[in-house]
């Protein structure tokens, strides 16, 4: 049976301990300084909770130890802090600071500032997962299909450039959003997708990042009304999300979009994305999140599966193609092709896409070897599928898939 | 306050500009100087002549070798470059774009190390 204190630590850690990191770095102004108090605070909870029960405001009492812990530190290493930076911290705890811009949220201030143009994008992608999202490193190296050591040297190397080079925890003035934004949306689209299919352990969905990436695009959608490409983000994960009960199955298996009950799809979040996707299209400055969102919305209109508009869903694909010719994109039009002009031509397709790494793109070609009646080869690709996802809700599927040949 | 090094960078092999692009750019530079100075963003600044009038010193098992520069056989080189104060990165990004723009070149920012008396 599972710890009750462990879990309920487990949780916290999830739900707040990216905003603890942000509201750290707000009072001390230092990063490695918020993890490592952090850290420590969740240490301290470990060894407390069990004795004392869990507080009433887990995540408060979080952000009040790793404060404390913090100004511990910086009083044993006062040569390297002034005593300012110390009373400033204590005169701004528990209170809202002042701030110059339009928004009054930590966690949003230091998005910004891990996706500063002047870091590299794959540093910023690594640091908002890392402080934002609150991902430990092995995990981020997985989103980003990439070796561990390489990830822990990027964090390394963003915060001593955030720290040298003096980049500012602060919203960008509005002349600067435009530049600033798009590596913004990047990274909230990436935090939504380690959340909704988490690459590692058994749950399929951890509902708090998926939740906590959608927080981040309603506070954008706030912050930039105007802004098409951030109403179009939020349009796809609200239409995305709106079908994550539907996603799994008894156990927590995994269901396809084709076989879900549609009955079980949130009606309210489909009518709040399908809204903002009408507002966009009559816009008409279609981006890559417009797109998919367009995409999603085409899905969501059918009754069922089978009365799935797949030619609508191709020619915007096709589109997204333009705009956004990544391999992925090209991987997932290859769905809207088999439907549209049959698996053969597809497999034609996938097997030009060198995504030899990504799990999507073997299952996608055993599912199109198993519609083209090549079991070995389809067993295979499975095969190849499974070692390339540590996520065990979707091993477990794919599993089931390559049994059923 | 911190300071940054904007250095402004010459590609060796460039069409030289015109006398009247030179001249725009020396008057422009002198406009982004006056501001720098009148809000005491200025440290210090300069334009160098070209890197074939460099000469590359080497102390070395106590030998002194000296040989004809530049030091670094790139195309890139420096042509001149401010010091400045300002409070964050954005501050010195945003006076970079205005010394960019004043000069006519791409400029790199890069902080200065903070001396251990700060």
């Amino acid at each position: 049976m599972p710890d009750p204190d462990a879990a309920a630590i487990e949780r916290t850690y999830r739900e707040s301990s990216g905003r603890a990191v942000a509201t750290l770095v707000r009072l001390f102004g230092d990063i490695d300084l918020a993890e490592e108090a952090v850290q420590e605070a969740f240490a301290v909870a470990a060894e407390r909770w069990p004795a004392t029960g869990v507080p009433p405001n887990p995540g408060g009492w979080i952000v009040t130890t790793a404060r404390n812990k913090a100004l511990d530190r910086l009083r044993r290493e006062s040569s390297r802090y002034s005593r300012e930076t110390q009373a400033a911290a204590l005169l701004e705890v528990g209170g809202e600071t002042e701030e110059a811009g339009p928004v009054r949220d930590d966690q949003l201030r230091l998005i910004f500032t891990c996706c500063h143009p002047s870091l590299a994008a794959e540093a910023q992608l690594a640091l908002t997962l890392r402080l934002i999202a609150g991902l430990q490193t092995p995990e981020i190296a997985r989103a980003f299909l990439v070796p561990e050591a390489t990830i822990a040297q990027r964090l390394v190397r963003a915060k001593r450039k955030i720290r040298a080079a003096g980049i500012p925890y602060r919203v960008p003035r509005d002349s600067e959003l435009p530049d600033r934004l798009p590596f913004v949306l990047a990274v909230v689209y990436l935090v939504f997708n380690e959340g909704y299919t988490a690459s590692a352990g058994d749950d399929l969905i951890r509902s708090e990042l998926c939740a906590e990436a959608i927080r981040l695009a309603r506070l954008l959608a706030e912050l930039m009304p105007d802004e098409p490409e951030v109403l179009g983000l939020l349009a796809l994960l609200l239409l995305t999300q709106a079908r994550q009960q539907a996603r799994t199955g008894s156990g927590g298996s995994l269901v396809l979009l084709a076989d879900q009950d549609r009955g079980q799809w949130d009606q309210d979040l489909i009518a709040e994305g399908l809204g903002l996707v009408r507002a966009c299209l009559r816009r008409n400055h279609p981006g890559p999140y417009q797109l998919q969102a367009a995409i999603n919305a085409v899905h969501s209109d059918a009754a069922a599966a089978s009365r799935t508009d797949w030619r609508q869903i191709l020619a915007l694909y096709d589109q997204l193609s333009t705009i956004a010719p990544t391999p992925v994109v090209a991987l997932n039009r290859c769905v809207a092709v088999a439907e549209v002009h049959g698996p053969a031509r597809a497999l034609e397709l996938v097997d030009q896409i060198g995504l030899d790494a990504y799990y999507l793109f073997h299952a996608t070609r055993a599912d199109l070897l198993r519609r083209l009646g090549r079991p070995d080869d389809a067993r295979a690709a499975y095969d190849a599928a499974v070692t390339r996802t540590a996520n065990r809700a979707e091993q477990a599927f794919l599993q089931q898939q390559r049994d059923r040949l | 306050m911190k300071q940054y090094l904007l250095a402004v960078h010459m590609v060796d092999g460039e069409p030289a500009p015109s006398e009247a692009q030179m001249q725009q750019a020396y008057q422009a530079v002198g406009v982004f100087n006056a501001e720098l100075r009148s809000v005491g963003a200025w440290v210090f600044a300069g334009g160098l002549h070209p890197p074939s009038t460099a000469t590359v010193v080497r102390a070395q098992g106590g030998r002194v070798v000296t040989t004809d520069g530049p030091f670094a056989e790139t195309k890139e080189q420096l042509g001149g470059f401010w010091v400045i104060k300002a409070a964050d990165l954005d501050a010195a990004l945003d006076w970079a774009a205005k010394g960019s723009a004043a000069c006519g070149g791409p400029v790199e920012v890069r902080p200065f190390q903070e001396s251990p008396e700060e």
